[in-house]
């Protein structure tokens, strides 16, 4: 029998608690609980949230396991308080098979950092022409709901809505990367007024929100269920508001980055600022930050991009586009939302935790995440000092790459440890 | 320390001022039987060329050699650039080398940018991608200053592919610091989002301008917009006789151009496409004479530079690395002796 007694932690950052995690499971919570015979950890008030959950999480592996593997990546993950994260399909080869989404799973077993859920690909190759075997890898180990040819848009809207139709048959979800790619040719950040003056081709606002019509029309249309990843645009949220209002089954992401980082920041033509999609506005940050507050984005999402050194130490149009993010995910979102007093921890939970558990459909099985913190539950956690501050730096990172965009910035709200079922996988802010 | 010419922005009215003067003085250079000065004797210029150039390539050539540089071209063809040898391994391999200045010629925009930060050295930017040419706005400034007698309150009208031109960035920024009054005429589609925050006035009407106008650049119609054969949905506009008949400065529409107005273009040419033959051989035309420009401007930019102790002109030190490889010791002080 494991046993750890966490004294003096503030669940959902509400009242200060003990909490006593026995094999696998929350025991007990109350307050003054007696030492028992595990473990004590003195939590000093710091907030206990449930383990975070990444929708939307770049492994590399198999494939490109310079960058990352699924060892290095779910350490970051676990470092950054998640306990389950989902590995998207753009792998080589691609996760377009249950041969591979298997591997991917089992990968992220071995490892045990923490759950991996792989994100089978919509089309073969991630073409855009041909459905891939989705129920044959609904019905895998793997268990895949979540289906997506993320970094490339399903743009065939006949494909598309075939696509949403048949997930219905497994509860699953299609996962949009929304770029009308004959709107983005060559593009290389937000079009806008900087990327006129920078030379760059842009990225119109108008080929994510396009998509985003289609597909909510679409969604209602054959009453299938529609996720939008990465949301990056103020008229994003007005549409996702509006489909919402007609009670569609759409739901939605924000990454850190696009609620924090504006495209100014490509003024300086360093890659560590490229990613798709792109960096936007402020107005954009703003409405981007005003949706994940009243609900209209359902949940944060890393979109955690590994690249190795070589693809970013070049050319701002050579560099390939991404950014780490597992590690710093929490910390943006406390920057940006919590110390802003847009959302308490208890909504923090539900927009990094419960919600993408839901929409990823890993909150029932046998290893249900994403869960309450009640007694009987899973021990699946996350403990946070908000006040502790840390400064990222990019050569301190679990991830095999270090392309964040926040090197050298100050965070709040660090992680101090992480448990998944009720085994530590950090402790003291330190692999376990 | 300002070290570097990347873009029109990082001069200043003084620098530019001072640019153009100094091209003046060095320009009796070129008048003389021995074109030769000595003041960068013993400083290496080298010509990092990743697209073809011929033009702008042999300005600086001729530039560096003027001012008794020892001058390297490096152009990408028939380098390890082909073998896929990265921009910053170039870099660091001409750092090794003891390069003082680093002209670039590049197809991607800001890649004089990322050199900048990885060597000690000057870099001057010669154009990169659809960004800048600062050199090419600072011989437009020069030729109109020559011809008219100042910039400050020219009605200066700038002609055709706004979006993809490099050119027009670099001129619009210059020409504003130097007070003209820049108006862009273009088709819509081939004007970039936002240009109305630009310091320049928009126009789509050709023949409503002319007539106002001290000087016109017309910039090349860069055929390859049209879209790639088979794509004609993303053609810029539906075909050249097209945009001949509502941009191009024919032998008609010049006849409405005042008595001393000056014609230019920043070559390579379309003629008969968006100027006719008759108009860029006419005594209006400056575009001989921007050549020739081109070469002193190319001296002052080179001398001011790397003539001092420090330089005189230019961007501050960018000072940002993505991995630093080792700590790079600050630039050596007065290695020249200034003229």
């Amino acid at each position: 029998m494991t046993s750890y007694l966490l004294r003096d932690v503030r669940p959902y950052g509400e009242a200060a608690v003990d909490v006593r995690l026995v094999d696998g499971r929350i025991a007990e919570i109350g307050t003054g609980l007696g030492d028992g015979d595990g473990r004590v950890l003195d939590g000093a008030g710091a907030v206990l949230l449930p383990g975070l959950v990444d929708l939307h999480t770049h492994l590399r592996e198999p494939g490109r396991e310079d960058a990352e593997t699924v060892e290095t990546g779910t350490l970051a993950a676990a470092l950054g308080g998640f306990t389950a994260v989902h590995a998207m399909a753009n792998t080589d080869p691609v996760a377009d098979t249950a041969g591979v989404v298997e591997q991917v799973w089992r990968l992220g077993r071995e490892a045990g950092h923490c759950d991996v859920a792989p994100v089978g690909a919509v089309t073969v190759g991630l073409g855009g022409e041909q459905m891939a075997e989705l129920g044959t890898m609904a019905d895998s180990a793997a268990r895949v709901r979540v289906f997506s040819d993320d970094g490339h848009c399903v743009s065939d809207a006949s494909l598309m809505r075939r696509a949403l139709e048949y997930v219905k048959a497994f509860d699953g979800v299609i996962a949009q990367h929304a770029q009308e790619p004959r709107l983005t040719v060559g593009a290389q950040m937000n079009e806008g007024v900087t990327s006129s003056m920078l030379g760059l081709t842009g990225w119109p606002a108008v080929a994510e929100e396009a998509i985003i019509a289609r597909d909510c029309l679409l969604a209602a249309h054959v009453d299938s269920r529609l996720h939008v990843c990465h949301v990056s645009t103020a008229g994003s949220v007005e549409l996702l508001r509006w489909a919402k209002g007609k009670g569609w089954n759409v739901t939605a992401e924000v990454t850190p980055h696009h609620l924090l980082l504006t495209d100014d920041l490509a003024r300086s033509y360093d890659p560590v600022f490229k990613v798709n999609p792109p960096l936007r506005s402020q107005t954009d940050v703003d409405a981007l930050r005003e949706g994940l507050a009243d609900g209209t984005i359902d949940c944060v999402a890393t979109d955690h991009a590994p690249h190795a050194l070589e693809d970013k130490e070049a050319e701002w149009g050579a560099a390939l586009p991404g950014m780490t993010g597992l590690e710093t995910a929490l910390g943006i979102v406390a920057l940006t939302m919590v110390e802003t007093g847009r959302l308490t921890w208890r909504q923090v939970a539900e927009r990094m935790s419960s919600t993408p558990a839901r929409i990823g459909r890993l909150d029932d099985g046998p290893q249900p995440q994403g869960r309450p913190i009640a007694v009987g539950e899973p021990a699946n956690l996350c403990l946070v000092d908000p006040a502790s501050t840390w400064t990222v730096d990019p050569r301190a990172t679990a991830s095999r790459s270090r392309n964040t965009p926040f090197a050298g910035r100050e965070l709040p709200a660090r992680v101090v440890a992480t448990f998944l079922r009720g085994r530590p996988t950090v402790l003291d802010g330190k692999p376990a | 320390m300002r070290r570097h010419l990347l873009s029109a922005a990082d001069l200043s009215l003084e620098d530019a001022t001072l640019v153009l003067d100094t091209a003046e003085e060095l320009a009796q250079v070129s008048e003389r039987t021995v074109k030769k000065l000595p003041t960068l004797r013993g400083r290496t210029v080298v010509n990092l060329f990743f697209e073809d150039s011929t033009r702008t390539r042999t300005s600086f050539e001729l530039a560096a050699k003027r001012l008794s540089a020892d001058v390297i071209n490096f152009s990408a063809k028939g380098s390890s650039v082909s073998k896929g040898e990265t921009l910053k391994d170039t870099a660091l391999t001409l750092e090794a080398m003891g390069s003082d200045a680093v002209v670039i010629r590049h197809s991607w925009s800001g890649a004089p940018a990322n050199l900048a930060r990885w060597i000690r050295g000057s870099v001057v930017n010669a154009g990169d991608g659809t960004h800048e040419h600062p050199t090419q706005a600072l011989l437009d400034a020069f030729t109109m200053r020559k011809r008219l007698g100042r910039i400050e309150g020219l009605a200066v009208t700038i002609v055709g592919d706004v979006l993809h031109s490099r050119v027009a960035r670099s001129n619009v920024l210059l020409l504003s610091t130097l007070g003209a009054d820049v108006t862009l005429v273009a088709p819509p589609t081939l004007l970039p989002v936002g240009v109305e925050t630009w310091p320049a006035s928009v126009s789509y009407d050709l023949d409503a301008v002319l007539p106002k106008s001290d000087v016109v650049m017309m910039l090349r119609v860069q055929r390859e917009r049209m879209g790639p054969s088979g794509e004609k949905a993303t053609a810029y506009f539906p075909s050249s006789r097209e945009y001949s008949r509502r941009y191009g400065l024919d032998v008609r529409r010049a006849l409405a151009l005042a008595d001393d107005a000056i014609v230019m273009h920043p070559g390579p040419m379309v003629r008969g496409m968006e100027i006719a033959p008759e108009v860029a051989d006419g005594v209006r035309s400056t575009i001989v004479e921007q050549v020739a420009n081109g070469v002193s401007v190319r001296m002052a930019v080179l001398y001011l530079l790397l003539g001092g102790a420090a330089p005189a002109i230019g961007a501050p030190d960018v000072g940002f690395d993505l991995a630093p490889p080792a700590p790079l010791t600050p630039p050596a002080q007065g290695r020249a002796t200034p003229a």
